[in-house]
């Protein structure tokens, strides 16, 4: 499939119309409405930019974390980390749990929101 | 919850001078004959609230009313938590006699009056906006004052006996958890940091103390601040019974500091000069310390209730955009309980 434009170009060209050209003609529900349509199309393109390799290193670091079979999927990962934690196997004692669990916060934030406070608190800690 | 309000679409001109006319014949039983309805103007409203201003002359009224009413069309059924306009109004009532600052409540809707359910209040003039409130020069000396007023209003709060008129529920920090639990599973989302919060809450929840009437919602956002500070409490729809640290923790969860994370009480204060005034005016002592799990379990119940608005989108419910996009506010809280966990794990 050609790419030209791609589907990156094509989002940023919806975004550009919606900011420059709908939102200033819009006001009261419809005017917020298009605010919260312009963000949602800056989150699809971190998104688009970042979750391959944050999916990636999630998964790395799972397998790691679980000691599962390379081929587990993700979501199947991310079930087997949930039962091990309801059931008292992996607690907050867990340096690697914990590492896991705040790296994984830090790439979801910055895609979903970018300028949320505990981000920039998060990412200067050790 | 600042992304539920709406500036309200104007209703067609025929009705709102039938509005207008239902007001008027309304306020002149409470005003006297002489009573006009000048002007009504919908301010803004989430699915569960209406909120319409109204401008009077004539008779002994005063110049500005505010009517707070149930959505007449919609069939968007109030939150299951809600305690419904009349019995706010009732705990209104009860709060203004406890010295709480709030709206006077002038009349409560009758079945007769033809307007549904809801009362009129006073005007009382001030801001709401939190991030106005934390960042504009005008609410310094609000900002510096609001600890221990919010302490005052809030031991206030927690010592008014309803007895049983209005019952609400009895709902204790376990309750809480396991009703957002039940949410959270029933979601199938798979997030795996609030399961460590709630395995973690569980085994470390305290004992709860004497419960009292919690206002349910107390946060910046649902009070009307002035220059000088709290000028009233408002927004009672979510009061119940409950533990006296869950009002006092949830103005402290970071999603409602709107930014200023460094100041733990609301993005303004410090937690311990409310919790002093707190107690000086007859509420329990309370240390930060004990602040802590219901400031997790604050973060856990905004993450669920985010997820809840995605899934009402999800399920075509209320298919906008901005429910959409609540759904990836939930990382958010993420960062919050992971960050909160962590400080347990030093404590």
């Amino acid at each position: 499939m050609h790419d030209q434009p791609s589907v990156r170009e094509l989002v940023q060209a919806v975004k550009n119309f919606v900011d420059e050209t709908a939102m200033p003609e819009l006001t009261g529900r419809a005017g917020f409405h298009a605010r919260v349509a312009s963000n949602v199309l800056g989150t699809i393109l971190r998104d688009i930019d970042t979750r391959f390799e944050a999916d990636a290193s999630e998964k790395t670091r799972l397998l790691d974390l679980l000691e599962a079979p390379a081929d587990t999927s993700l979501s199947k990962l991310n079930e087997d980390l949930r039962q091990r934690i309801r059931a008292g196997e992996l607690t907050i004692r867990s340096d690697d749990l914990m590492r896991h669990l705040k790296m994984t916060a830090i790439d979801q934030l910055k895609v979903d929101q970018p300028n949320y406070s505990a981000l920039k608190k998060a990412i200067e800690e050790p | 919850m600042e992304l539920l309000f709406f500036p309200l679409i104007v209703a067609k001109m025929s009705d709102l001078q039938e509005f207008r006319q239902l007001l008027q014949t309304v306020l002149k039983r409470v005003y006297g004959d002489k009573l006009r309805v000048d002007d009504v103007n919908r301010l803004s409203g989430g699915a569960s609230q209406e909120t319409w201003l109204m401008n009077l002359s004539g008779g002994s009224a005063p110049e500005t009313l505010i009517l707070r009413r149930a959505p007449q069309r919609s069939q968007d059924a109030p939150s299951s938590a809600a305690i419904g306009l009349p019995n706010e109004a009732k705990i209104i009532g009860y709060a203004e006699k406890a010295g709480v600052p709030v709206p006077n409540v002038v009349y409560v809707l009758q079945e007769h009056d033809g307007l549904g359910e809801g009362y009129f209040m006073s005007r009382v003039p001030g801001e709401t906006i939190a991030r106005r409130i934390l960042r504009e020069d005008r609410y310094a000396e609000a900002r510096s004052a609001l600890p221990a007023q919010c302490g005052q209003a809030l031991a206030g709060i927690h010592s008014i006996g309803i007895g049983d008129d209005p019952a609400l529920n009895l709902s204790q920090g376990l309750d809480q958890l396991s009703q957002y639990e039940d949410f959270y599973l029933s979601l199938g989302a798979c997030r795996p940091i609030f399961d460590l919060a709630m395995v973690w809450l569980r085994e470390n929840a305290p004992d709860p103390l004497t419960p009292v009437l919690l206002h349910g919602d107390f946060r910046l956002g649902n009070i009307m601040v002035d220059e000088t500070g709290l000028a009233a409490v408002l927004d009672w729809e979510l009061c119940h019974l409950g533990d006296p640290r869950e009002d006092i923790a949830w103005m402290c969860t970071n999603s409602w500091r709107f930014g200023n994370i460094d100041k733990r009480l609301g993005g303004f204060g410090d937690l311990e000069h409310l919790l002093d005034a707190y107690a000086a005016d007859g509420g329990p002592v309370i240390s930060p310390k004990d602040i802590d799990w219901w400031e997790m379990m604050g973060s856990v119940k905004w993450g669920v209730m985010c997820m809840m608005m995605y899934e009402s989108f999800r399920t075509g419910a209320e298919p906008t955009v901005e429910r959409a996009a609540i759904g990836r506010r939930v990382s958010e809280t993420e960062m919050d309980l992971i960050r909160l966990l962590e400080a347990q794990r030093h404590a």
